[in-house]
């Protein structure tokens, strides 16, 4: 409708009390997709299982992208899952975040081949990068406490959930 | 592990068709013209006892006459035997009869064989790309394709 | 007269029970399977291809990612394979050896342990995930406290292993081997006398002996056909004819022999650890071959052969014989075999991985015909695939 910037429900105390209390309740309660494809998805399987448990910190694996708030693409992306990657994405609701898992994800890893996608950054924005190959259960921990910080830090989320003004990134 | 009774008998069958036999390591090779791949398996299965294939796959020799050479790896499970066979196929025409009749086992091998090399494979049940996409063009495995694709600059340092 | 056609659907690469990226195209009349075509492909990342711009010892973390459940037997093929091609299988030092069969059996408790946790969790049972991830957590540490690494080791090297066992480690191993019969009990006492367990499982995915070897089957899967073959017993390597252990054959063909036979390995499994534990003398791990194995540290640096050796090996790697050879080795999905082609350089020229679960997964149309879809699932975790072995 002709307005430049943002439209943001301003900075008050009740509208950023209110801010706060949306962002808490999406970084607490992170549904991941199940997004396993190599390596990375057997530590991502022990992250979830006894010893690090992740249910402790609001993570519940979902199987459908319908039903889930980030994704964590696990292990190596090859030109020829890509399309699926990039269906699954699209049909995940808003708001949604990505976590690059592993050395594979982030930049092609140890592959350096014809086969496979030097990065899932090539395709879809991620929030947040886990190294590692692969990364042990407490560095994917670590990734996802950041990525739950990164949520805390967002502004207008309450005005964006209401239709006013679109969510500005910390 | 080395079955010379085999290659004796094989010898004695297809005396014309038998290129060359090689022993390494304890491991015999019998390299055979490809026009008589399919007797020659069948006779290895029935009369030698050769039941099982562990392997197919083919090698890229790119400089020499016949470009390519197509390997079966053979396991004798009663006898506990190995036995190397090596089919040699030139470039102009890099077709070998399938071997999918004789071991039900080769049918996906040589599937691999025609994705990453280009050897096609006559009378196969289905002969189409497996572990490359189906519109992919081009065959990796060859040697003069490059490591990281044909779409991106080759790796100009030292790798170690 | 009702006019009824076969239904068409996509059990496609992102699926939770389809253990990694495996696209299974079904044809159903109503839930009975017709057809089945499984479309691989999705993990394909140019190992072989890359090998070949590799030196040897480059090529070992490679093979770590393979089969990634059971890290340290991928390493071990190959590494016995470029031995081969070297000539200097017999200069591989005795405490190599047991420490190579030590590390051989934990990883195939660690890999059954997997198959374990994700069949029953496919088939609905989520209380045995937890408990075998607990026991395979006992796993990784020993592997974090011998390499380095929780899973991809990078342990076994050409000659040797990297490094001798640290200081209470065999220790630490004989404490939970102990307890490991108790845990297999423990899984048997919620699966085996389990109504629904049974239900789902005998009779489901029966294959003949004769369609076995045909179809080129191999490990446990071919073991309960009745086909009585395993590669320790018959084709031995790393002195595995000196232990002392029984290779589980059933005949029925079906899930549950399957599920029965791999519990009886992991408990040979727990029994020759114990054996070599026993053998474990002190001694050299690496063999006397200075152009070709890595100097121990200390020589490195104190001496200037360690010094131009450690060089050359590393910058360069080391010269090898021309020749070809083929080694397969009893992995814990069936044979694992390596065919090396050496055209003299330090690069292997082709490098051939002949993985147990792509031949595996070729039975999987004809074993899963006729029956219903929820026994398809319960058909690919008795196959026991793992998709970064297939596709390479």
């Amino acid at each position: 409708m002709g307005v430049e910037q943002n439209q943001t429900l301003g900075s008050g105390f009740v509208t950023t009390s209110l801010d706060k209390l949306v962002n808490w309740s999406r970084a607490k309660s992170l549904w991941p997709m199940t997004f396993g494809l190599a390596c990375c998805a057997i530590e991502m399987m022990a992250t979830g299982a006894a010893r690090f448990d992740l249910d402790r910190m609001g993570v519940l694996f979902r199987a459908s992208p319908r039903q889930s708030d980030v994704i964590i693409i696990a292990g190596t992306v090859t030109k020829k899952m890509l399309p699926v990657i990039k269906t699954v994405y699209e049909q995940m609701p808003e708001p949604k975040y990505v976590i690059a898992m592993g050395a594979c994800a982030s930049s092609g890893g140890v592959f350096d081949t014809y086969s496979v996608v030097q990065g899932i950054d090539q395709e879809l924005p991620v929030d947040v990068y886990i190294p590692g190959c692969p990364p042990r259960p407490e560095g994917l921990i670590y990734g996802l406490m950041k990525l739950q910080e990164q949520i805390m830090r967002e502004r207008n989320t309450f005005g964006a959930a209401i239709g006013v003004g679109e969510v500005v990134k910390g | 592990m080395c079955d010379q009774a085999s290659v004796e008998k094989l010898k004695a069958k297809f005396s014309s068709a038998v290129l060359d036999v090689v022993e390494f390591r304890g491991e015999l090779t019998v390299t055979v013209e490809k026009s008589r791949i399919v007797e020659i398996s069948t006779f290895l299965r029935d009369t030698c006892g050769y039941n099982f294939l562990c392997d197919l796959c083919g090698v890229d020799y790119l400089g020499q006459e016949t470009r390519f050479m197509v390997v079966y790896n053979l396991y004798n499970i009663t006898t506990k035997k190995r036995l190397r066979v090596k089919v040699p196929v030139e470039e102009q025409n890099p077709c070998v009869d399938t071997v999918s009749g004789v071991w039900s086992t080769a049918n996906w091998p040589e599937r691999e064989c025609w994705d990453l090399m280009g050897i096609s494979f006559n009378n196969h049940p289905d002969l189409r790309r497996i572990l490359m996409a189906a519109e992919w063009e081009g065959h990796p495995l060859r040697k003069d394709y490059p490591v990281q694709g044909p779409d991106r600059e080759p790796y100009q340092g030292r790798l170690s | 007269m009702a006019l009824t056609e076969n239904m068409t659907i996509n059990m496609g690469p992102q699926h939770p029970s389809t253990h990694g990226v495996l696209q299974l195209i079904l044809e159903l009349d109503g839930e009975v399977v017709q057809k089945a075509t499984p479309h691989i492909g999705f993990l394909h990342r140019g190992t072989e291809k890359l090998s070949e711009h590799r030196t040897y010892n480059q090529v070992i973390p490679l093979t770590d990612r393979l089969d990634y459940l059971a890290p340290m037997s991928n390493n071990l093929g190959y590494v016995l394979a470029v031995e081969k091609l070297l000539g200097i299988t017999d200069k591989i030092p005795e405490r190599a050896n047991v420490i190579r069969v030590l590390m051989a059996e934990l990883t195939r408790l660690k890999s059954h342990l997997v198959w374990l946790a994700t069949h029953a969790l496919d088939i609905g049972a989520m209380t045995v995930f937890l408990y075998a991830f607990r026991e395979r957590e006992a796993i990784t540490d020993i592997y974090e406290k011998v390499s380095g690494a929780r899973m991809t080791s990078n342990y076994i090297r050409i000659g040797g292993v990297t490094e001798d066992l640290p200081e209470g480690l065999e220790q630490e191993i004989r404490d939970f081997v102990v307890t490991m019969p108790d845990h297999i009990d423990e899984y048997e006492g919620l699966l085996t006398g389990n109504k629904i367990w049974q239900k789902r499982t005998i009779g489901v995915g029966v294959i003949s002996a004769e369609d076995a070897i045909d179809i080129g089957l191999s490990g446990p899967a071919l073991r309960c056909s009745g086909v009585d073959w395993d590669l320790r017993r018959d084709a031995p390597y790393c002195g595995y004819e000196t232990y002392d252990f029984d290779v589980p054959v059933r005949t029925e063909g079906d899930t549950f022999a399957r599920y029965k036979a791999r519990l009886d390995e992991m408990r040979q499994s727990s029994r020759i650890i114990n054996q070599a534990l026993d053998r474990l003398k002190p001694g050299p791990v690496t063999a006397d071959c200075p152009k070709i194995c890595l100097p121990p540290k200390k020589d490195v640096v104190n001496t200037i052969e360690g010094l131009i050796h450690h060089f050359k090996i590393i910058t360069e790697g080391f010269d090898v014989e021309k020749g070809e050879v083929y080694v397969g080795i009893e992995a814990p999905k069936g044979e694992l075999g390596y065919y090396i082609v050496s055209d003299g350089s330090p690069m292997p020229y082709r490098m051939k991985i002949r993985p147990p679960s792509f031949v595996n997964l070729q039975a999987l149309p004809q074993m899963v015909e006729g029956r219903l879809l929820a026994d398809v699932i319960a058909i690919i975790g008795t196959l026991d695939i793992v998709l970064g072995e297939i596709d390479r």
